[in-house]
């Protein structure tokens, strides 16, 4: 159950690293193309480091990796950690077809006091 | 199929839910305000769900529990924060302990229904959005059950019908 364990503290990871608007747009810009801290900071009203300090908490939950180029240090989005993100949803909308389902039998029912 | 789009945002951590409902807002209105429908669907046929409490007004609470197929039980609440009857529906959704105390340190799910009268019925919207995981991960495990109970169904039509 080790694994398990760690999974689990790996997707809250993903979640609390999501739950911020500057790092999910930070995430959506480096995923379609990977940029420079510097061109990141460039599009939010905050110091470099501050951006910087975002960018280290997507890293440590996976979400993009760093890497350095001459003087700079590139970000590029995680695409296997997203689809965790995704595959999550994707059960939880499993769920929800199965509520469906058991309304539309609900709703098929004549109607109460009507004829049965 | 009336299930007519399922959009996850894993950015936000949203699902969001439409399905065509072959009944009018006034009746599908029903199936979330009355307690005895509401237990009929919310939970998946192996945790069914069991409404103590169902008050449907703004700032009014549910206390429900889900019992499991080993008998253990799940018990969750429900706060609403805007009630617009036959049209929309907002609420959190919480986990409680076994004394239906709500826990405080668990996450919530927020949950928005909206309800639109159709030419054929109704369309419903429900958007779902998550915090954290822990919550989620204990529905998650009800609803793999849940899709094993209803592949088990499926093959015991099949062999009725051989």
């Amino acid at each position: 159950m080790v694994t398990r364990h760690a999974e689990r503290e790996a997707t809250d990871q993903i979640f609390a690293a999501l739950s911020d608007a500057t790092r999910r747009d930070i995430v959506t810009r480096v995923l379609r193309d990977e940029a420079s801290v510097s061109t990141l900071a460039r599009h939010y009203d905050m110091s470099f480091a501050a951006v910087q300090k975002h960018v280290a908490v997507l890293e440590r939950a996976h979400l993009v990796t760093k890497h350095r180029r001459g003087r700079e240090q590139i970000v590029s989005g995680e695409v296997t950690t997203i689809r965790t993100a995704a595959r999550l949803l994707g059960e939880y909308e499993e769920i929800w077809r199965g509520r469906i389902d058991r309304i539309d039998e609900i709703l098929a029912e004549p109607a109460e006091g009507a004829a049965p | 199929m009336t299930v007519i789009s399922t959009t996850p945002d894993t950015a936000t951590l949203t699902l969001t839910i439409v399905a065509d409902l072959a009944a009018p807002p006034d009746r599908a209105w029903q199936i979330w305000v009355d307690p005895r429908q509401l237990e009929r669907w919310w939970g998946p046929p192996t945790w069914p769900a069991t409404f103590v409490l169902h008050d449907v007004v703004v700032d009014g609470r549910s206390s429900y529990y889900m019992t499991g197929p080993d008998g253990e039980k799940a018990h969750g609440w429900w706060r609403f924060l805007s009630v617009d009857e036959p049209r929309s529906l907002e609420f959190e959704d919480g986990f409680a302990d076994d004394a239906e105390t709500p826990n405080p340190d668990m996450p919530t799910t927020h949950a928005r229904v909206d309800l639109h009268g159709t030419a054929d019925g109704t369309r419903m919207t429900v958007t779902s959005r998550f915090t954290t995981l822990e919550q989620m991960e204990q529905l998650l495990a009800m609803g793999m059950v849940e899709g094993m109970t209803l592949a088990m169904g499926q093959i015991d039509d099949i062999l009725v019908g051989v």
